[in-house]
């Protein structure tokens, strides 16, 4: 069960690759919230009301609530363009993060782990790469958050793999993690917004060494 | 007392954030000097004891966190100066001052933190607070600049904490869940090494952008540009510190296990391109905050050199970090005096110094001997010290490489600061040039005669705490 969720979590990464819109993202990061809550849940060795709570508040309030309605405030609010307007054909970035999961994938039979679930590792360096790659091909500046949030939750389930059980520390880590860059990368994104007429990371270059 | 000093720190950025009373911020600001001070003398006293279970008073820390306490009080002073000089609206002083505590709180912790994952939290804590200072003009250019800042330390904290997850998973191969710096010193041999190394990439990728080396450094020079220049002093000295206590700890694990020579291979690679990526800038550079701060990167990537190349050097890279903090402080305080008189950052705009402001160009010319390491500074000592541990590692074609972009270096940077110094400037109205106090300049002096006393003529308390922190390293 879990494995398909997994597996369900990439195929939400492949979708992105070829999303238009803005709002398709959103909902998209909405529903990966929602995967890694159940995935969590079927994980659970017991059912403890404050770790329960903390994981609840974490990835449905959070992840799939929160942030998404956030974004779609600052959407709306700056009156951002719906299109995604990428740099590169959706064609080429289906195949990008294709070669991405398969990379991954001959990268994690590599790995002789008892320790480690390998499709855990798989999909998590499979969304880094794919935040990344993210960042890098897009134009606009919500774009890069919507890759940072990609990064989070692959970060998220290979804490998962990590510690099941676990520890209190990197539950407290990823909370104030996504808490405080969250904040502030809305925060100034509300303020670009306010600033630069329309929001494209072509505007950023005014820093320069001459 | 850590409790006590994070508690009273952190009330007292709440009050300067609440408060706009000036007599208050006074009393307030003092207060905090006070307890920066108060928590040094505590830490010096009480070497090598754990408080809070989660904060160690080692002797690498203990010296970083006083080299803060003593560039935090002019730090505060110059502050001062420019917020009276600049005004700005009551609010926005009042988040400045909170903002400059808050950070000078979360490095000091950073300093003792002995667990990975504290260290992490307030690095973390960092960037919301340089964020706000950078952000403290709130024009367009310093919105440009704060962003970039956040996105890119949000990324790079991100990457630290893969490296956690990394790190934590290499642990379990020895039968432990304890990421304290203690215990993964005494674990090293049962580390698994094919985690711990990806666990080195990324928590070391991860903390350059705080250091402020290849390949993260970007976002740190247009931090230290946009930000007010006392803060910039913070940004380019203490906090750089920090990024360099993250990587120095995690480094004395990886040492301590067969990746050291790999380990050496990856730090080596990203400081010499530091290096030669600060010798490309210095030589275009005009904006002379950006030139300060691209001076920067070339002594962090000197310091990590010293520590690849292992032995001498290591006291080196030591030695180097506090020296520089105290030197590029004062070039950053200096600055301020500058652009008053001038009220420009270029270099076109900018000349004569010496007669408007002796007492500043005196500072300016002494910040330039000794950024350059030239032989009456103390980073003379610490640069000697680090190319002898390359030529003893029998890395002469590095040292030959390093050697002739230090040479380009001082060229670039000495046309500049001649110029500012010397060379009337263009079209420059001197009819109203502020007359500035020399007193202000005596903190600056001060700071570099103590970088110049501490490197020629080092106290022996101070050469053992240097020796005491690198004693877990292998030679």
């Amino acid at each position: 069960m879990i494995d398909v969720l997994l597996i369900t979590f990439i195929i939400t990464l492949f979708y992105m690759a070829i999303a238009n819109r803005m709002l398709t993202y959103l909902k998209v990061l909405a529903f990966q919230g929602v995967l890694l809550f159940v995935v969590v849940f079927l994980q659970l060795k017991e059912i403890n009301p404050v770790n329960l709570a903390l994981i609840l508040l974490e990835t449905i309030v959070f992840k799939s609530v929160a942030v998404p309605l956030f974004m779609a405030y600052v959407l709306k609010r700056n009156n951002i363009t719906r299109e995604s307007e990428p740099f590169l054909p959706n064609f080429v970035s289906l195949i990008i993060t294709t070669a991405i999961v398969v990379v991954t994938i001959l990268l994690a039979n590599q790995v002789k782990d008892t320790h480690l679930d390998k499709i855990f590792f798989v999909v998590a360096l499979s969304s880094l790469f794919t935040g990344l790659y993210f960042i890098a091909t897009r134009r606009k500046i919500i774009t890069h958050v919507i890759g940072y949030l990609i990064i989070e939750n692959g970060v998220f389930v290979l804490s998962l793999a990590v510690g099941n059980e676990m520890p209190m520390l990197v539950n407290l880590g990823i909370m104030l993690d996504i808490f405080a860059s969250v904040l502030i990368l809305g925060i100034f994104l509300n303020k670009i917004g306010d600033v630069f007429k329309d929001i494209d990371v072509n505007q950023l270059s005014n820093l320069k060494d001459y | 007392m850590i409790g006590i000093y994070l508690i009273g720190a952190f009330s007292i950025a709440l009050a300067l954030f609440l408060n706009r009373n000036k007599a208050i911020t006074f009393i307030l600001l003092g207060l905090f000097l006070i307890l920066q001070g108060a928590l040094a003398f505590y830490a010096y006293f009480n070497l090598q004891t754990t408080d809070w279970s989660y904060f160690t008073y080692d002797s690498l820390g203990v010296l970083l966190l006083t080299t803060l306490s003593i560039i935090s009080v002019p730090a505060i002073f110059h502050s001062h100066i420019y917020l009276e000089d600049q005004p700005a609206p009551q609010e926005a002083r009042a988040i400045y001052y909170a903002a400059v505590v808050l950070l000078l709180t979360a490095i000091s912790a950073g300093y003792l933190a002995n667990h990975i994952a504290v260290i992490w939290i307030f690095t973390e804590i960092t960037t919301l607070s340089a964020s706000a200072l950078i952000y403290h003009h709130r024009n367009k250019l310093a919105l440009e600049g704060t962003w970039k800042y956040v996105f890119i330390c949000a990324i790079s904290i991100t990457f630290v904490f893969i490296g956690i997850l990394f790190l934590s998973l290499s642990l379990e191969h020895a039968g432990s869940d304890d990421l304290s710096f203690k215990n993964l010193v005494a674990n090293s041999s049962n580390l698994n090494p094919f985690w711990l190394r990806l666990a080195f990439l990324f928590i070391f990728t991860g903390f350059t952008a705080k250091l402020g080396l290849v390949p993260m450094f970007t976002a740190g020079i247009d931090a230290k540009d946009k930000a007010p220049a006392p803060a910039g002093a913070l940004l380019s000295s203490v906090l750089m510190n920090l990024g360099f206590v993250g990587i120095f700890r995690f480094y004395v694990v990886v040492a301590n296990t067969p990746l050291h020579h790999w380990a050496n291979l990856v730090i080596g690679i990203a400081a010499f391109l530091s290096v030669f990526i600060a010798t490309v800038y210095m030589i275009k550079v005009k904006n002379i905050k950006r030139m300060m701060a691209y001076s920067g990167l070339e002594h962090m990537g000197l310091v990590m050199l010293g520590i690849a190349a292992g032995g001498i050097g290591y006291y080196a890279a030591i030695l180097h970090i506090v020296l520089h903090a105290f030197v590029k402080s004062s070039l950053f305080f200096q600055f301020t005096q500058l652009y008053r008189v001038f009220q420009s950052k270029s270099i076109y705009y900018v000349g004569n110094y010496f007669k408007y402001n002796t007492a500043g160009a005196m500072v300016l010319l002494l910040g330039f001997i000794s950024a350059t390491a030239m032989p009456p500074s103390g980073l003379f000592v610490s640069e000697f010290l680090i190319f002898r541990s390359m030529f003893e590692a029998h890395q002469i074609v590095l040292l030959v490489a390093v050697l002739l972009l230090l040479t380009m270096i001082i060229w670039a940077f000495g046309k500049s600061i001649l110029k500012i110094l010397f060379i009337p400037p263009v079209e420059f109205d001197d009819s109203n040039v502020p007359v500035i106090s020399p007193w202000e300049s005596a903190s600056q002096f001060f700071l570099l005669a103590l970088a110049a006393y501490l490197g020629l003529n080092p106290p022996a308390e101070f050469v053992q705490m240097i020796k005491d922190s690198i004693m877990l390293l292998p030679n």
